[in-house]
């Protein structure tokens, strides 16, 4: 189980790819519809620069366990 | 987290209306964060914006909100706050709102030292007619009313702000979200007033007339340009060039106009006149 | 308390009848010949813990009106000409975002710089179409010191009434002129409450009352007050749909419009057997009343408009109704006559007299129009 949970709430995102490009561990990626997705939510360390960074209110980082 | 940012929100108002990577949402972000440490009381805070796509960041909140005139935030908040001093009045306002169309307002209301809180979200443009040049541009850049490059010096905000004397000036980006959030704290606290320029990135307009890349490319220069206050002191003039310090620029403790007014409402009552 | 006499100032008479209504904010620009009412206020608001500010232009001054009135105060200004030009877009918000408060106007001639400190007429038209596009437009013009005061008083309770600017418009004449006063500064006097909303879950900032004014709370009252400039929903919130547009734009002005008789304040004089009426207002119905009053003629009347917009088509037919011929005498290039031409068409004989020059029009000069015809 990883350590936190990294949720994208596709109604608010927009794709704009900063937590894509702040996040160190390469927890998200981009699919065929040019969308960001959650590729690995088990690498992030919780740093939470994505969920600050994010403009649209899209992103959601928990501990899980809490 | 999210949950608690949202509840500050019309949360049916949303997505909000910024455009992919807009910086406005980043701040406003910030804004809520500041509030919530604060644990301010929602219902005396009344926030202000002018007319710009920054300014809209007034009308998503569920605060009392203003939503008024280009370059007119300023004197309807002085207003506000003269009428009812408890609110906690917050004026977010762009580059070309603040220091452009509103720039008298914005010196005025410093030298006053009114008691309000000065989020000035600098984009270098004017993002919502379409990407025109603002007195933040930055000499050579491109912009829709700039063709072959912009021909005029910007102003540095803070340097204007300083000079009108304004007691707490404040300057960083949004990606450095964290110090945001912490100047946007000691702001909020602050019975001065208290502006903090905010550079933002538009990539919509700005960034894609420059080539700046995408959103995140277009932050992060934004960001290599601000330095640390201190370190921007030992630089050299030439090493200064095309640079801004960040941080707490001034943090001053003087008498508002309040604190002034209420001298004089004294002397009125006692009768005292030259 | 009695009745006592004062030697007043216009300007003074107007600050004290603010006062006296509860006006408890005051911000304005300095300007030729509207200064008085800053000087007297900034003196008056302190005592009475209002507030007074000096703003950096006219500007600033009426946005920072709208965010007092917004927050609960009685806010007024003072300003004239050139000054009045530059609040028309500030005067524009308060109409769209229904903020109480009353721009005192002391006209001077124009364009530009114009006469500052000669009496006129200039800013009839500029009172109702100033700012753009329709709104509606309750404006007020006295023709005495004593009147200034009273109608001060008027002019914020018809602000609060129907939750609407109101310009108070006068001239440099009635602002400079000293006159005897006569009045119980001490007598009650109507004082229109603002209208407070209800319970906090029903609370829609622009939702209307049957009367189409709202219950607007005032900012820092836990109702999550919600303005903008921009065509908006009944919950404040920008919406610019045709639905919208036109709903918000119409009852804006039906809400001042349905309510003249509220709002409508004429003097006539003599009007009953005249065949021939001087229609005036402000300083010139005091050339007026000269000329009534010397050359005594049975067929002759006067009709003085106090409320100058919304100009009551109906009451001012009805008023004129008998009579044949008006004579329209005016501190400018004719701007009221129009307003006259447009409602009688060629039904009456319309004589305009005009001054442009920065001097009143003599009870001589405008006799000889009247005998010559």
């Amino acid at each position: 189980m990883s350590t936190y949970k990294v949720e994208l709430f596709r109604k608010f995102c927009k794709s704009c790819q900063i937590c894509l490009r702040i996040c160190p561990k390469q927890v998200f990626s981009i699919n065929e519809r040019g969308q960001v997705i959650v590729e690995d939510d088990s690498r992030c360390i919780g740093c939470m620069q994505c969920c600050n960074l994010c403009p649209d209110f899209a992103l959601e980082v928990t501990k899980n366990g809490d | 987290m999210r949950e608690q940012m949202l509840k500050y929100m019309k949360q049916d108002k949303l997505p909000h209306v910024f455009c992919p990577g807009c910086g406005n949402g980043t701040v406003m972000h910030a804004m809520f964060k500041a509030i919530d440490e604060l644990q301010l009381d929602t219902t005396q805070i009344l926030i202000v914006g002018g007319i710009g796509c920054s300014s809209r960041i007034a009308t998503y909140t569920i605060f009392d909100s203003l939503h008024t005139l280009h370059g007119r935030a300023l004197p309807f908040a002085i207003g506000a706050k003269l009428a009812n001093p408890s609110l906690k009045v917050i004026v977010i306002t762009g580059d070309g709102d603040a220091s452009s169309i509103g720039g008298n307002h914005l010196i005025h209301a410093a030298r006053r030292n009114m008691s309000l809180s000065v989020f000035i979200v600098n984009n270098y443009t004017y993002g919502m007619t379409g990407g025109q040049y603002s007195p933040t541009t930055p000499i050579g850049s491109f912009t829709a009313t700039s063709p072959c490059g912009h021909v005029e010096q910007p102003f540095s905000i803070t340097d204007l702000l300083v000079g009108a004397g304004a007691p707490f000036v404040a300057r960083t980006g949004t990606f450095y979200f964290n110090e945001m959030v912490s100047l946007m704290k000691k702001a909020l606290v602050n019975d001065s007033f208290s502006a903090i320029d905010i550079f933002t990135q538009c990539p919509t307009n700005y960034g894609r007339s420059n080539r700046l890349g995408n959103p995140f490319d277009l932050m992060k220069s934004q960001s290599d340009i601000l330095v640390p206050k201190g370190k921007f002191e030992q630089m050299t003039e030439e090493e200064r060039e095309g640079k801004f310090a960040r941080g707490l620029i001034r943090d001053a403790k003087i008498p508002t106009f309040m604190d002034h007014y209420k001298a004089c409402v004294l002397l009125t009552r006692r009768g005292v006149r030259r | 308390m009695a009745t006592k006499s004062y030697l007043w100032q216009g300007s003074y008479a107007t600050s004290q009848g603010a006062c006296k209504a509860g006006v408890n904010f005051f911000a304005g620009y300095p300007i030729t010949p509207s200064t008085e009412v800053a000087e007297v206020m900034s003196w008056e608001l302190p005592q009475r813990g209002g507030v007074f500010i000096q703003m950096e232009d006219e500007i600033a001054s009426i946005t920072a009106l709208i965010g007092a009135s917004l927050a609960g105060a009685k806010a007024i200004t003072a300003t004239s000409g050139p000054g009045f030009s530059l609040m028309q877009e500030g005067l524009g918000y308060a109409k769209m975002v229904e903020a109480p408060l009353v721009i005192v106007n002391v006209m001077r001639g124009g364009p530009s710089t114009g006469l500052p400190t000669k009496p006129t007429q200039a800013d009839f038209m500029q009172a109702k179409w100033g700012t753009h596009g329709d709104s509606p437009a309750i404006v007020v013009c006295p023709s005495s010191v004593k009147e200034s005061y009273f109608l001060m008083i008027h002019a914020i309770n018809l602000s609060e009434r129907f939750r609407t600017p109101v310009i108070f418009l006068t001239d440099e004449g009635v602002a400079h002129m000293r006159e005897r006063v006569d009045i119980d500064l001490d007598a009650d006097v109507y004082i229109e409450p603002r209208k407070q909303p209800g319970r906090h879950s029903q609370y829609l900032t622009f939702k209307p009352d049957e009367d189409l004014v709202p219950h607007q709370a005032r900012f820092g009252t836990g109702y999550r007050t919600v303005i903008t400039g921009l065509y908006h929903d009944e919950s404040g919130f920008q919406n610019t749909t045709r639905e919208i547009a036109y709903s918000v734009q119409k009852r804006l002005i039906d809400k001042v419009d349905l309510y003249l008789d509220h709002i409508t304040n004429v003097e006539e004089t003599n009007l009953d057997d005249a065949e021939l009426a001087f229609v005036s207002y402000g300083i010139t119905s005091r050339t007026v009343q000269e000329v009534i009053h010397t050359a005594n003629n049975p067929k002759w009347g006067a009709l003085r408009l106090i409320t100058l917009w919304p100009f009551d088509d109906k009451l001012i037919a009805k008023k004129l109704e008998n009579v044949k011929t008006l004579i329209v005498p005016e501190l400018n290039m004719g701007q009221m006559v129009r307003e006259l031409q447009r409602l009688f068409g060629s039904e009456k004989k319309i004589i305009p007299v005009n001054r442009w020059d920065g001097e009143l029009i003599t009870p001589q000069e405008l006799q000889k129009v009247a005998e010559s015809l």
